[in-house]
């Protein structure tokens, strides 16, 4: 008997510790906890100290460079076929063309963009793409400072060194259901990674951040007084919280006091920015991503044919603040102002690149 | 001489199996030749069988067989018929009630017309063990204790499953079928309702829940512990106390000042067990139907407490001007 509790003992040690060495940590204890609100009210937030420790890497900015000088012709008048950045100095253009390689395709280089016999082609597509986000960029950082305030975002925010951010979703295609006579999983029911391998709904995006379907689920009065909100709907709520929760590394007491998830009164003000937030990304979502459909090619598109969107994870990655709150802006202050000139057209190479 | 200061029953009588008392009432015999195990001896009694179900309990293992085999079916056709996954996200997996906006009609089939009759079928085979329970307490000539305690959680049962959902016309407001998904659903009926834990009837059956453990392990102590002195024959004790009971109560009456009776433990027992399905209940069929928020009627009755804004005043986004909805 004695021997075989022994036995038990050394088995799961060596099981938890093998478990220990898989990547991402897992969640076990000792956590960390930081107070977060008046005291004895629960407003802790738990931090996993090796996660956290993993995401250092990836929460570093690159190298700070100093903004160039404003001064010189204009990139317009120097190269041809500059539909956006066309005001800032040739200077800054080349500057910001070779911190945008960095960012973006350090593997690939200028070639990922440009015809490299001609920089000032249009051909491919992934050209026309990052003019659109340029565009994207700056209208984030002027018309979404609710959001991003002055710390502002980059293509590094989202693209971290990637050609494709990592974080990015596709509506994913209704389930097969055959005859439709048997096995209906309503949209959820199955371990979805949006929603924490929870049976929650597995796609918690399509209605709240590319539709504008009703978020709140609470009615206003102790009594009932109209409000016809379901359990059902609920549970779509709880899986988009559940994504926002994931995406930042953070507990639902970041931005609620979960004793009324809807009060705003005692909530913490994080939820404001989080509110625009869930705007911003519905925003980038219908004005830059959807628009660019058909400029992708299909091997870039989700299963059903859409194009990839953002959502709370593509900047944050997991961190409460993408780069922890890194202003790479300051550095390249024309991604901020907002263009002048007429967007340019999504759609216009979409044959050559269709191919 | 046997003792009882181990976890498992060490005392094992190994006598000749018998069928128990005579029935006069039916005409069904109890079918099965009973025999010895040792394992359940280790657990409770060693005697397996004989069995009776009759024709309620055939009707109950039927039309529970009957809901299973839905759930089961529509589980493994959501992972497209596939054994592997069906076992590996069994957990994950469900029966989705219909979608609120098909309100109390019957569904599709497909769309919560399966969990509309895996639930009829279930709810029919739960009354059915319900009065076979019933019956065979009464054949036996026992009191119904033990079917009015089943009643109580059959309560707690229809009214998430039947009561309030009728209340608030719509199937699509009752609990799916499935491990993950029935928690998942929970959390969601608190969010939705504005935090269960400010309705007082859920605090009243969280209470008698957690005072249900701690008066089984207190009684289950007490009894263990009095064992070398009998107390085990509890029955007996009730009219004729010996030195097993003197000694519990006055344990007791030493510990905490006051001590329940050989007696009385049990009517505790039962009413905390009873109590807690049914107080549960009550604050379920009042969620939504009369009460639409709980932490508004909190604050409404002075049940929760303001706290101190540390932030300042955060002011919903939605009511201010220029803010994009």
């Amino acid at each position: 008997m004695i021997v075989r509790i022994f036995q038990l003992v050394i088995m799961l040690t060596l099981g938890m510790m093998l478990t220990a060495c898989k990547d991402p940590p897992v969640e076990r204890l000792p956590m960390d906890s930081v107070q977060h609100g008046y005291r004895g009210t629960g407003m802790v937030q738990i931090y996993n100290p090796r996660t956290v420790a993993s995401q250092d890497a990836l929460n570093t900015a690159p190298p700070s460079t100093p903004p160039l000088p404003d001064s010189g012709p204009r990139a317009k008048e120097a190269y041809k076929n500059v539909q956006v950045l066309g005001d800032l100095s040739a200077g800054q253009f080349i500057g910001l063309m070779t911190a945008m390689t960095t960012w973006v395709a350090p593997k690939d280089g200028c070639a990922y963009c440009h015809n490299v016999e001609n920089l000032a082609d249009d051909s491919k597509y992934t050209k026309v793409v990052a003019r659109k986000m340029i565009e994207m960029t700056r209208h984030i950082n002027s018309n979404w400072k609710n959001h991003v305030a002055e710390t502002g975002v980059t293509c590094y925010t989202c693209h971290r060194g990637n050609p494709v951010p990592k974080q990015v979703w596709f509506t994913p295609l209704e389930q097969n259901k055959g005859a439709d006579f048997i096995g209906d999983n309503a949209g959820q029911n199955t371990p979805g990674k949006l929603v924490n391998m929870s049976s929650l709904p597995t796609d918690p995006l399509t209605p709240y951040l590319l539709q504008d379907k009703q978020i709140r689920v609470n009615g206003p009065t102790p009594l009932p007084s109209g409000n016809r909100s379901s359990t059902k709907q609920a549970e779509w709520t709880y899986g988009l919280m559940t994504h926002m929760s994931n995406s930042l590394g953070v507990n639902c007491t970041y931005c609620h006091n979960t004793r009324s998830f809807q009060s705003w009164e005692g909530s913490p003000p994080q939820r404001i920015t989080a509110y625009h937030g869930i705007r911003m990304a519905r925003d980038v979502n219908n004005a830059y991503m959807v628009p660019l459909t058909d400029t992708f090619p299909v091997n870039r598109k989700g299963e059903g044919g859409d194009v990839a969107k953002v959502s709370c994870a593509t900047c944050h990655q997991g961190a409460y603040k993408p780069l922890y709150g890194y202003p790479m802006l300051k550095d390249h202050p024309y991604l901020a102002s907002l263009a002048k000139s007429a967007a340019a057209p999504a759609n216009e190479v979409t044959k050559t690149a269709a191919k | 001489m046997a003792d009882y200061q181990n976890l498992f029953t060490a005392v094992q009588v190994a006598g000749p199996v018998h069928h128990g008392t005579e029935l006069h009432d039916s005409m069904s015999t109890r079918t099965g030749k009973p025999f010895l195990l040792h394992i359940a001896g280790r657990l409770g009694n060693a005697q397996i069988g004989p069995i009776y179900l009759g024709g309620l309990g055939v009707m109950s293992l039927m039309f529970g067989l009957a809901a299973f085999t839905i759930i089961g079916m529509n589980m493994l056709a959501s992972v497209n018929w596939d054994p592997i996954q069906f076992i590996r996200q069994l957990f994950w997996l469900a029966l989705e009630p219909p979608a609120p906006g098909n309100g109390l009609k019957f569904a599709p089939l497909n769309q919560g017309g399966w969990w509309q009759i895996a639930g009829l079928s279930l709810t029919v085979s739960i009354l059915l063990w319900w009065a076979n329970v019933y019956r065979r307490a009464r054949a036996l000539k026992m009191g119904t204790h033990i079917a009015w305690a089943f009643a109580a959680a059959i309560w707690l049962f229809l009214v998430l499953g039947l009561f309030r959902p009728v209340l608030m016309g719509s199937w699509g407001e009752a609990v799916p079928f499935g491990i993950f998904p029935h928690l998942d659903w929970t959390a969601a009926f608190s969010l939705r309702y504005g935090n269960l834990f400010y309705n007082p009837f859920h605090a009243l059956s969280i209470a008698f829940l957690y005072g249900s453990a701690l008066l089984f392990a207190m009684h289950g102590a007490t009894i263990l512990a009095v064992g070398r002195y009998g107390g085990e024959r509890e029955i007996e004790q009730i009219i004729d106390r010996g030195t097993a009971t003197e000694r519990a109560a006055l344990f007791w009456r030493w510990t905490m000042g006051f001590n329940a009776t050989m007696e009385s433990i049990h009517r505790w027992a039962w009413w905390f067990a009873v109590l807690c399905p049914l107080t549960g209940g009550i604050g379920i069929l009042l969620t939504g139907t009369v009460v639409d928020n709980w932490y508004l009627w909190a604050v409404k009755h002075g049940v929760a407490p303001p706290y101190p804004h540390v932030w300042g005043t955060v002011v919903d986004p939605a009511t201010l001007q220029g803010v994009k909805p």
